[in-house]
């Protein structure tokens, strides 16, 4: 044991201390930072949905008109309607989604359940999320400096695709922003290498990797993701980044470079990082189930490895992404199959939830709710992947409503719901007191009907052939639009609801237990006190 | 658990500033950085001398604040190991770390290599003719068997002198572990010198506005990422060179010394492929 070690007490610091933060190597107060953090972003990250969802209400120009009016000072031109697009999906990816689930519950909930003391490297740990204000000050900025010659910001899609990330946008607006996903994947990569390092070397002892929690499981094949996928975007970056500045011809025809090598490097890593945002939610998912099914989860070592099968193979279908862009028959029909494939081990996991709920004693909490959502969204979601798998149907759906639908049903329905479930399973863990739980199951039911009246729509717009990325449309497509206007309405009462919640448990602070679930919650965070003590197991629980 | 003693080997860092002083070095670096290619602000703003165009001044203070993090930072590492706070468990984390951080490595380089033999490979698709071949019409490239096969021996016969030095520290003979790594910081510094001098002498652009194409882009940016990474590990095995001559280095523990060889071991490998694939095969 070492000196130092000992010399660290029990006692809490004020969390008024900003040192406490600041400065801070704990896991648990880092993780609450990532939390705070992903919600602060998931607002910004909102109110550009709520821009566009307005826009798109009625055809014609409304809000981004550009001109003198209120609306047009506030919201700019079509141009900055392409804008918020862009960040809107960036800002979610990066800013929200990841920091909640990897940063956010994976720094919380990881040391807890393997009886881990704290991360492997809890400075190192610091960094990764303090590396994220600063990436995310320099993606706001960038919505404010010059992008496409005297229109703010970068409009081209969060893709980034070349040459509207490169000649098009020829501003420091694109260059703050590549910068700033620089920034965030350090942060990632570091996340990704201490998370990995904890989970192989921090164990307690008896934890074997076939007895882990499939929380744990689920971030291990999302951090090695990270690692692998994150510096090849980092290559494709700062090749743009060359081709802007330098003169390099990557990406540029005119010097014998090809665009369309910018997409292969970037669906190398944006491929993964859909699994990235989505299989921490199968982890969470899986404990819930578990715990109000009172039941183990349904052939566990299955679920493990259809993880790591799903992430494998998330390495080896990205041109899928790619449909249009003019590529051999025999490569597309490649990856569709290999695209197929993964509705196998995803098959798996939806197959044995439900197995885990037969027969179980169900009980219908908050987080089992949100949970049980989430099983019917992804679902609906993976279908509509299984259908865009198809390279002849995507020629006609790619970069339409469909898609649109499509991966909002996995990751606004599926990822922001598992966050949710989690939020409310780990809540009074987390912050120590109880939530109103009634209030709760009504930010569900907001959140469920109204993210459904939103996406359900864009895929008959998607079907009918409205592209995506378009300030206006015919008025063909007005009916599903404004429809799907007014589920975001529904779904910002959830929202409301969300952080009436919050409130209301920080104001009445009823004392939390250390387990409210009962017997089907049994891996090792219920048996710390809520909220865990500042340093939790000085002496390493046993795992029989 | 209040009171209770701690009763494991794992090491529980006590606060630091390091992480938040390294993130707001790392954006003013990149604030910086913009402003000098793009320039943020107009050439009679106060802070033209920082943020305007062709400006230095932003860039230089994010390095200079990322400097002293990682002087700020890794001393404490250092301090840390000396005082007894890197058990054999925490030594074995630090080595999954610097394996990741290798790991992660590769697949940056896999993004440069993946665009070479992109080109390399599949010249016919290029829509000007004179860049229908590869290397493209008009390019004239290096000789493998001269300055890189050079270069190639350099860094063979540097990964001998450090395994040379780390072999003998764990024998106890620390004249051979100082020579030794004197030796492989030299020949560092000497691969660096012969690419310094090779880049001179390139017959093709890196710049379209030199004239340059895709092959000066796919060439200078993998050898020159490369090229980044000698001069990183030449560092820290310098840094290395002087903990082993401060005493900071046992027979027993040295992780410092053998994080630095694996680094630089990675580096050899990536020159190999640079060598074989850039140089010989497409060269």
């Amino acid at each position: 044991m070492s000196a130092d070690a000992a010399t660290h007490d029990d006692h809490t610091p004020s969390m008024w201390d900003w040192r406490r933060w600041v400065l801070s190597t704990n896991h648990k107060d880092i993780g609450t930072m990532y939390l705070v953090f992903a919600i602060f972003a998931g607002i910004i990250g909102g109110a550009l949905s709520g821009m566009m969802r307005l826009e798109l209400m009625e055809p014609g120009l409304q809000f981004f008109t550009g001109d003198e009016t209120f609306w047009g000072s506030v919201f700019g031109n079509e141009h900055n309607y392409n804008v918020a697009t862009t960040m809107h999906g960036l800002i979610m990816i990066f800013f929200m989604v990841m920091p909640a689930m990897i940063g956010g519950f994976g720094n919380w909930f990881v040391p807890l359940m393997i009886g881990a003391p704290d991360m492997a490297f809890p400075r190192m740990n610091n960094i990764s999320f303090w590396l994220l204000p600063a990436s995310f000050v320099l993606a706001l900025m960038s919505m404010f400096v010059p992008g496409a010659g005297g229109d703010m910001g970068f409009g081209g899609g969060w893709v980034l695709y070349p040459p509207l990330a490169t000649s098009g946008h020829n501003g420091p607006a694109m260059d703050l922003l590549i910068l700033s996903l620089h920034i965030a994947g350090i942060s990632s990569i570091l996340g990704a290498i201490n998370f990995i390092t904890t989970i192989f070397n921090m164990r307690a002892p008896g934890m074997t990797l076939h007895k882990m929690p499939l929380f744990v499981w689920s971030v291990l094949v999302t951090v090695f993701l990270l690692l692998l996928s994150m510096p090849v975007l980092a290559g494709a970056l700062t090749m743009l980044l060359t081709d802007r500045n330098f003169g390099t011809a990557f990406f540029d025809p005119a010097g014998g470079g090809d665009p369309v090598m910018y997409q292969h490097l970037f669906w190398f890593f944006g491929h993964p990082e859909v699994y990235i945002l989505i299989l921490p939610g199968f982890g969470i998912i899986s404990h819930i189930v578990s715990t109000f099914s009172k039941k183990p989860v349904f052939g566990y070592l299955g679920m493990a490895y259809a993880m790591v099968a799903i992430g494998f193979i998330g390495f080896i279908v990205w041109a899928h992404h790619m449909y249009t862009v003019g590529m051999p028959v025999d490569l597309k029909a490649y990856f569709i199959a290999a695209t197929m494939v993964i509705a196998v081990p995803t098959g798996i996991k939806i197959f044995s939830w439900i197995a885990t709920m037969w027969g179980g004693s169900i009980e219908f909490r908050t987080p089992m709710m949100w949970a049980i959502g989430f099983i019917f969204l992804f679902t609906v979601g993976g279908v509509t992947g299984v259908v865009l798998a198809n390279a002849g149907v995507d020629q006609s759906l790619h970069d339409t409503y469909y898609v649109v639908a499509h991966f909002h049903y996995v990751l606004s329905l599926g990822a922001v719901f598992a966050i949710f479930a989690g939020w409310y399973y780990w809540f009074e863990k987390i912050f120590g007191v109880k939530y109103n739980s009634i209030l709760a199951r009504l930010q569900f039911l907001f959140f469920f009907v109204g993210a459904n009246v939103i996406f359900f729509p864009q895929h008959f717009l998607g079907l009918q052939g409205m592209p995506r990325r378009y300030v206006d449309y015919p008025d063909g497509f007005a009916f599903w639009n404004e429809i799907s206007t007014y589920g975001y309405f529904i779904m910002l009462v959830g929202m409301v609801l969300f952080f009436l919640v919050l409130i209301d448990a920080m104001i009445r602070r009823r004392k939390a237990d250390a387990n409210p679930w009962g017997e089907g919650a049994t891996t090792l965070e219920w048996t710390l006190s809520s909220p865990p003590p500042f340093h939790q197991f000085n002496e390493l629980p046993k795992i029989k | 658990m209040a009171g209770h003693a701690v009763k494991h080997d794992y090491h529980l860092v006590d606060p630091s500033p390091w992480p938040f002083v390294g993130s707001v070095g790392a954006f003013l670096l990149a604030v910086g950085a913009v402003g000098n290619m793009k320039g943020l602000v107009g050439a009679d703003h106060p802070l033209a001398w920082a943020y305007g165009d062709g400006s230095w001044g932003g860039l230089l203070i994010g390095f200079a604040v990322i400097l002293y993090t990682m002087f700020g930072w890794w001393g404490d590492v250092i301090k840390e190991s000396r005082r007894g706070d890197h058990t054999p468990v925490v030594d074995l984390h630090l080595r999954y770390g610097m394996i990741m951080f290798i790991a992660s490595e590769v697949m940056f380089f896999v993004a440069w290599f993946w665009v070479f033999f992109e080109y390399a490979l599949f010249p016919e698709v290029r829509l000007d003719p004179a860049l229908a071949t590869f290397p493209p019409a008009g390019v004239e490239t290096f000789d493998p068997w001269h300055i890189p096969l050079m270069n190639t021996l350099i860094l063979l016969l540097s990964g001998t002198t450090v395994t040379w030095a780390h072999h003998a520290l764990q024998h106890g003979d620390r004249r051979g572990a100082t020579l030794g790594l004197i030796f492989t910081v030299v020949l560092g510094v000497c691969f660096t010198a012969l690419q310094v001098y090779e880049y001179s002498e390139a017959h093709f652009a890196f710049s379209m506005a030199d004239g340059g194409n895709l092959y000066g882009s796919a060439f200078f940016m993998a050898t020159g990422f490369h090229g980044a990474h000698v001069v990183i590990g030449t560092i820290f095995l310098a840094v290395c060179l002087l903990r082993l001559l401060a005493g900071q280095f046992t027979p027993e523990k040295h992780f410092g010394l053998e994080a630095a060889a694996w680094y630089w071991h990675f580096v050899d490998v990536v020159w190999l492929f640079l060598f074989a694939f850039v140089y010989v095969t497409f060269g």
